[in-house]
């Protein structure tokens, strides 16, 4: 299939939103997709294998902490262009989007946010280029949904810190340089931490067998009483606000992603729709698909103006956590559907791996669960329309 | 080195065709404009060879306001500065004038443009600027070093290639093979860009050699049938009685 020639479907003229500046920041992440994912994904699903190559790829095209300011290496723009920078990246292949998401929203992000000028400076612009690679943890083998109650901890020794606990489900653990990673102290309040790999009593095994982002590489973080330096603690920062500060920034990226994998699928479907033939005319002449079809590209078109207007909001900081949760959980919803529709559309070819949309729909099974599963996201906007909490 | 490369700004080519205006003028309505992509791979180039020695590149487009989404574009590939001659393209001569006027007194080492821009296709900017400067024309270049003051060039002829040297300055118009690929701007890039100089330069002026009449699009393709393999018949008798060509 050729994608060199790639245009996303853009039915209410969003376009007219964006500045020349947006648009050729779609365009250089697409064209990268085109000429060095897509000819490389398939493959990396299918034998389950990261394409390590691409990190430092994904450093010298700026997909790494791209809001982050010029002097951290970042590129220093604003939300909008993360957002179709994650966009572009998902049509792609969402393992891939989730590797840009760690690096900058979960990793890049509480450096820069809660960090001091000193690990600043020592570790943002080596991320930003993907010399280090970062992984987050935050997710425990007994604690999902209910962060607050994990089980990892720092006990303070004098001139250090000494961690214990695991983490698991965590995007880029097993090739991760440093690890952000949140336990709590004897005060039982959540720090953050810088764990380097190489420190004594630091493991990160590699997960196999995942049937989802089969082409990123997920994995544990195991701390068997792990020295940690005293200024590898991110100073500026105390609380279960801190991860839930940097899951916000990521969940935003996501819902600007999953709009990428939904456009692939619909671009395939269509396509196919309008080149297979039954009954003597193509598929596309049939109500039944043509429904799908136009029911597609109306759910892709509202997640665009909520993906718009939402990046307009964070650049004026005015997105609200509960915005963000609806908006993840609304986009990636709708880019599952689109996924199935548009399996269905392909008939027996859609489980195909000649198309993308299969490793899309599987892909996403994923993405509708971790940062926040489906149904705590729906439980979020009823605690903030009803001020009482299901959970608690 | 001093590399300026000229650029213009074209419809992408998946663009639809149309006209306006008694068909004399070509319809941007709703058309994605992208550098011409010979003379993004010439610029892909001279990036490279500033990098690999030092230097400066300038873009330089003849066009209008419109034109400078392209050319900052260039200045997110890297190069240091621009400049846009404030006039709608006309034909090729008007365009090389106007080159040749900007890079007169500039002392240019190496000024390449593509080797034709995809809208028009005229095939002659590079050469008339080389002219009207009075220095060399290297046309088909697929390959270019420099050492010291000298470009060592591979021009594609029919059936092969040819290598030359030509010592500066000269004109090079660039085609598939001088880069591999067209650089794709870095986020980095495209943030810098917008402190990069783009200057504007009023043109001179230049009575038009050639006008207009009309443009004329090609007969629409007609549709394909498809015959299946046994039946010879079938296709003897549509060649026949349709195509008429037996």
């Amino acid at each position: 299939m050729n994608y060199n020639n790639y245009k996303s479907v853009d039915y209410f003229n969003l376009d007219d939103f964006y500045s020349s500046e947006h648009k050729l920041i779609r365009q250089s992440i697409r064209d990268w997709v085109n000429r060095s994912l897509k000819p490389i994904i398939d493959e990396a699903n299918h034998k389950h294998e990261f394409p390590k190559q691409i990190i430092k790829q994904l450093g010298a095209l700026g997909a790494f902490g791209p809001y982050i300011p010029l002097k951290y290496g970042g590129a220093g723009l604003d939300y909008i262009s993360y957002g179709l920078i994650m966009q572009e990246l998902e049509r792609g292949d969402s393992g891939i989007r989730s590797v840009a998401s760690v690096q900058s929203s979960l990793v890049m992000y509480p450096i820069f946010e809660f960090g001091n000028e000193e690990q600043r400076q020592k570790y943002l612009p080596k991320l930003a280029s993907g010399e280090l690679v970062g992984a987050f943890g935050l997710t425990e083998p007994n604690h999902g949904s209910d962060p607050g109650a994990m089980e990892t901890n720092i006990v303070d020794k004098g001139d250090y810190y000494l961690l214990n606990g695991a983490k698991m489900w965590i995007t880029n653990s097993p090739i991760a340089d440093i690890a952000i990673v949140w336990a709590k102290d004897e005060q039982q309040i959540v720090r953050g931490l810088i764990v380097e790999k190489g420190m004594s009593g630091f493991s990160a095994p590699e997960t196999h067998n995942k049937w989802s982002l089969r082409a990123s590489i997920t994995g544990e973080l195991v701390f068997e009483n792990v020295k940690i330096p005293k200024e590898n603690i991110l100073p500026n920062i105390k609380g279960l606000k801190g991860p839930m500060k940097c899951l916000n920034s990521a969940r935003y990226g996501i819902a600007w992603g999953v709009i990428g994998a939904a456009m692939d699928c619909y671009d395939t479907a269509l396509n196919y729709a309008l080149e297979r033939k039954q009954f003597n005319k193509p598929i596309a002449s049939f109500q039944l698909q043509q429904k799908k079809l136009a029911e597609i590209l109306t759910d892709i078109t509202k997640a665009q103006l909520m993906a718009w207007r939402i990046g307009t909001l964070k650049n004026d900081n005015r997105a609200t956590p509960s915005q963000i949760s609806m908006i993840k959980r609304n986009n990636v919803q709708m880019a599952l559907n689109t996924a199935r529709e548009s399996r269905q559309i392909l008939g027996a070819m859609g489980i195909s791996g000649d198309y993308p949309i299969m490793r899309h729909m599987i892909n996403l099974e994923s993405v509708i669960t971790y940062e926040g599963t489906h149904d705590i996201h729906l439980l979020i906007t009823g605690f903030d329309i009803t001020k009482i909490s299901s959970f608690k | 080195m001093k590399i300026l490369v000229c650029i213009s700004n074209v419809p992408d080519t998946t663009a639809k065709i149309s006209f306006v205006e008694d068909n004399k003028v070509y319809n941007k309505n709703n058309v994605q404009f992208i550098i011409s992509p010979y003379e993004e791979l010439a610029l892909t180039r001279a990036l490279e060879l500033k990098e690999a020695a030092s230097g400066t590149i300038t873009v330089l487009t003849v066009g209008l306001q419109d034109a400078e989404p392209t050319m900052r574009k260039a200045l997110a590939m890297g190069a240091d500065d621009a400049i846009r001659v404030n006039t709608e393209a006309k034909d090729a001569m008007f365009v090389a004038k106007q080159i040749a006027e900007v890079a007169k007194n500039k002392n240019y080492d190496i000024i390449f443009t593509g080797k034709e821009s995809i809208d028009y296709n005229g095939s002659q900017v590079g050469e008339m600027v080389a002219e009207l400067l009075d220095i060399p024309s290297i046309t088909s270049v697929s390959g270019i070093d420099v050492e010291g003051t000298t470009g060592k060039i591979q021009r594609e002829i029919d059936g092969g290639y040819e290598q030359i040297e030509c010592e500066f300055p000269f004109v090079g118009s660039g085609q598939k093979g001088i880069a591999p690929e067209p650089r794709i701007p870095a986020m980095r890039g495209i943030m810098m860009a917008r402190k990069k100089p783009l200057n504007i330069v009023e043109p001179v002026e230049f009575t038009d050699l050639t006008q207009v009449i009309t443009h004329t699009l090609p007969e629409a393709k007609s549709a394909c049938t498809m015959i299946e393999p046994d039946n010879v018949g079938e296709l003897v008798r549509l060649l026949h009685e349709e195509a008429k060509a037996i």
